[in-house]
């Protein structure tokens, strides 16, 4: 039960999710019937589950948000801004209770007592019987009129009834309408029914059966009287019940016998069961013999035909593990083809053709295998737009989300690890980014902001902006406040999108006090670390008046890593070409020793320290002539710069990504290995801890920010 | 063994139907909504057929109509599994061709000894 219950709670996900876009299109607009209808479903397949598994408030709220739904689809309401908007309540609060039902909890009652009200308020104010049904509405007439039951006996005598240990024996008369048949219903099944309830003695009546030749095949007309006598605790009510299917569909007639005669006149009742026709089929064995006879197919040793489904589920170890090994195969494909390099040549042709062969398809196995973990980031955008109607709500704006490239695929991880970044920034931006209605209208805008949420794979990697149409960044206010906390000096000069960029930085809140909101505390430096050790950049662009947007560069997978193969002290390593900005030969005239020995690196007008790799990490004691070496100039976290000395810069190459934590501590100043293609490891250098690391070749001051624009991007 | 076909659109109930009716000691297939029950009802060859009413493509009165309307299947019975009581969904069902009806959540027991009236 318990992978029911899991696959319910999915099942519901994906309902939700598809609740959610319609309430979208909606809302943008559109009056596609077919949304509200799979809207409509989407909660009708949630109430039908919750009530498979007993989940009273997940099945009253639905049912009451149904019945709206119901409504706004046979357009007896219309969708306008407020059923729209309590729509989205109730699809918020509904995703609430699928999860406190998923944690085998409870909301408190109150919580959504008043959207619960409200929906039913907004149905109940139509007519009730609208929604007595499943169907599609009142338009749909019963094709047949139901046929009067015609009960002779009525109920049984007030003594049968106080003494239900004496069965009242009953005389049955039927007569099947022609639909009876068409509906599947065959009358001996029945009569086998009945046979379980007591003693049957059946009377077909043949009169109606004319010559063969005249029958009307389509509109068979048979008749029979039976005659039972139940079994104790057998009322009429449970021999009616046989007839619940085929109400409307014959001409059924109870009657109770109060002063019949008594029980041994009747005659043996078994044998006495006549079936009219000799071609009918007789009254089959009892099917429960069948089933105990049966033997129960033993669980998985019988294999069902298998559901046609376009999905599986996968553990995702399992998925992980795949992504492990074609890591492998892509490495000793490397291996095989530099072995091969060094081999005489033999000009073997095919041999080569092989292997080029080879290559391709282990680079297709490798892409479709990191498809597998990616998933569009839809559910993700959707997930947001409750954080826009929510916060929008309690700043007291009004803003609207809006989502394109949902379909773009990601790591299932990245998506996972975006979330929390995604609705900070989004609480930023609705909290400081857009105006107050007054202010937007004030400035010619829309009285309603928009947030708008972009995803795109761009050049191997996904990009995701996220964009308001608010004021923009107050650059004089930023600029006030990263001086009074002693973040820049008051005479530094810097460019519009430095300062923007100083909203990254640690402990910076434009917020006057600490809002709640946006705020919880924490600045978008968290957001740039937390896209940070996702691999991902994020930068931010402003225009005043106009709006400001937040730019997020991800790698599209956690699994492999695009890096520099270096040389240093005989070691192989790779320095991760995302914190990497520029590879420069040192000049003589650039490169000035401090006093202590420390050499620092003069770029344009700041002053870069020198950090020596080999000694830093410890494969080398001895000084190194500067002279000899390259430089590659990274940037951590903070925008602190510095230039790492290495013996010779090999390649730049996507690494497969290996973690070493399982197998040994952490290193400081090593974040990964990875498997070259020669076989050997090549260790994987995190720059922001090699950056904190002694053994520096010079230290000096923190950059200023202002040498930000100067340089030019590795 | 008796064949049952089932046609919901929810995957949950769909599982659900499956491992109740086979270890019952059925023999089942299912389908997604009401075209590919049509599609899959001559491969299923069912003694009868389970299905929901509101799904996409094609809804359960729909593919009841269309069961009746064919040649080799015309006859099968066909039990509507819904979560409404009503008599105009009793009679809409009937109206397109049910056989019977089973009220959701479905209890085991009452379903299998429903199914069990209606087939031979």
């Amino acid at each position: 039960m318990n992978d029911l219950n899991e696959m319910f709670f999915q099942e519901c996900d994906d309902l939700l999710e598809g609740l959610s876009s319609g309430l979208n299109e909606l809302e943008n607009g559109s009056n596609d019937e077919e949304i509200v209808n799979s809207m409509f479903r989407a909660v009708h397949s949630i109430k039908g589950g919750a009530g498979a598994f007993g989940l009273d408030q997940l099945i009253e709220f639905s049912h009451a948000f149904e019945n709206v739904l119901d409504d706004v689809r046979a357009v007896r309401l219309a969708a306008d801004e407020n059923v729209v908007a309590l729509l989205f309540t109730a699809s918020d609060h509904l995703s609430d209770l699928v999860d406190a039902a998923r944690n085998e909890d409870q909301l408190p009652p109150e919580q959504g007592a008043s959207i619960l009200s409200d929906l039913k308020h907004m149905s109940g104010s139509l007519d009730d019987d609208s929604h007595a049904h499943d169907g599609r509405g009142e338009e749909d007439p019963p094709a047949f009129e139901p046929t009067t039951l015609t009960v002779d006996g009525g109920l049984p005598p007030l003594d049968d009834m106080l003494s239900p240990t004496a069965p009242t024996p009953l005389t049955i008369t039927f007569k099947a309408l022609p639909q009876l048949y068409t509906n599947g219903h065959d009358p001996t099944l029945l009569f086998r029914s009945l046979q379980e309830l007591g003693s049957l003695t059946i009377n077909a009546d043949l009169s109606s059966i004319s010559l063969l030749r005249d029958a009307p095949w389509s509109a068979p007309t048979l008749s029979w009287t039976i005659d039972i006598l139940p079994d104790d605790s057998v009322d009429e009510a449970v021999i009616r019940e046989v007839f619940e299917f085929v109400e409307g569909l014959c001409e059924l007639e109870i009657q109770s016998h109060a002063s019949a005669p008594p029980i041994e006149t009747l005659p043996p009742l078994e044998e006495h069961t006549q079936v009219p026709q000799s071609g009918a089929p007789s009254l089959g064995p009892d099917p429960r013999e069948t089933k105990e006879t049966g033997v129960k197919p033993a669980s998985g040793s019988k294999k069902q035909p298998a559901a046609r489904s376009s999905t599986i589920r996968v553990d995702l170890q399992r998925v992980d593990q795949l992504i492990n090994l074609v890591g492998e195969l892509v490495i000793a494909e490397a291996m095989l083809r530099q072995s091969m390099d060094e081999m005489p040549h033999s000009a073997n042709g095919s041999v080569d053709e092989a292997m080029s062969q080879l290559k391709q398809l282990s680079g297709a196995i490798q892409e479709s295998v990191m498809a597998i973990r990616a998933q569009p980031v839809r559910g993700l955008f959707q997930r947001m737009s409750r954080i826009v109607r929510e916060t929008s709500k309690e700043a007291g704006k009004s803003a609207r989300l809006v989502t394109i490239g949902d379909a773009t695929e990601v790591d299932k991880t990245v998506t996972e690890r975006l979330v929390e970044p995604l609705t900070h920034m989004i609480r930023n931006a609705i909290d400081h980014g857009l105006e107050t209605p007054d202010q937007r209208l004030a400035a010619n805008k829309d009285k309603r902001g928009t947030v708008t949420l972009e995803a795109a794979h761009r050049s191997g990697r996904v990009v995701i902006t996220l964009s308001d149409d608010g004021g923009g960044i107050d650059r004089a206010k930023v600029r006030q406040i990263a001086e009074d906390k002693g973040l820049v000096r008051p005479d530094d000069d810097l460019a519009d999108a430095d300062i923007d960029n100083l909203l990254f930085r640690a402990g910076f809140s434009t917020a006057n006090e600490v809002s709640n909101l946006s705020g919880r505390g924490v600045g978008m430096d968290v957001v740039r670390n937390e896209i940070q050790s996702l691999g991902g950049r994020v930068s931010m662009q402003s225009e005043p008046g106009k709006g400001t947007s937040v730019t997020i560069s991800l790698p599209l997978t956690l699994a492999v890593l695009e890096g520099m193969v270096v040389r240093v002290a005989d070691q192989t390593l790779i320095v991760p070409t995302l914190s990497l900005r520029e590879m420069l030969q040192p000049g003589q005239a650039s490169v000035h020793t401090l006093c202590d020995g420390d050499r620092v690196l003069a770029l344009n007008d700041e002053l870069v320290p020198i950090i020596n790799l080999g000694a830093a990490l410890g494969y080398r004691t001895d000084p190194v002539c500067l002279g000899q070496q390259s430089l590659l100039l990274i940037e951590d976290d903070s925008g602190r710069r510095s230039a790492l000395a290495v013996d010779a810069i090999a390649e730049q190459r996507e690494v497969v990504i290996k973690g070493l934590e399982q197998s040994y501590q952490s290193i400081s100043g090593i974040a990964a290995a990875t498997i070259l293609g020669n076989g050997r490891i090549a260790l994987i250098i995190d720059t922001d801890q090699v950056i904190a690391l002694p053994g520096r070749m010079g230290a000096a001051e923190p950059p200023a920010p202002g040498a930000t624009g100067d340089v030019v991007n590795a | 063994m008796t064949r049952i076909l089932a046609v919901d659109d929810s995957r949950t109930m769909r599982s659900m139907l499956q491992a109740t009716l086979t270890d019952a000691g059925f023999e089942v297939d299912v389908a997604e909504d009401g075209v590919d029950g049509l599609d899959k009802l001559e491969g299923a060859a069912p003694d009868l057929i389970i299905t929901d009413i509101n799904m996409p493509r094609l809804d359960g009165f729909g593919f009841i109509e269309g069961v009746r309307a064919g040649r080799r299947m015309a006859s099968v019975p066909i039990l509507v599994l819904t979560t409404e009581t009503g008599e105009h969904l009793k009679q809409r069902a009937r109206a397109s061709g049910a056989t019977g009806w089973i009220v959701k959540p479905f209890d085991e027991t009452k379903l299998i000894s429903t199914i069990q009236r209606l087939v031979v």
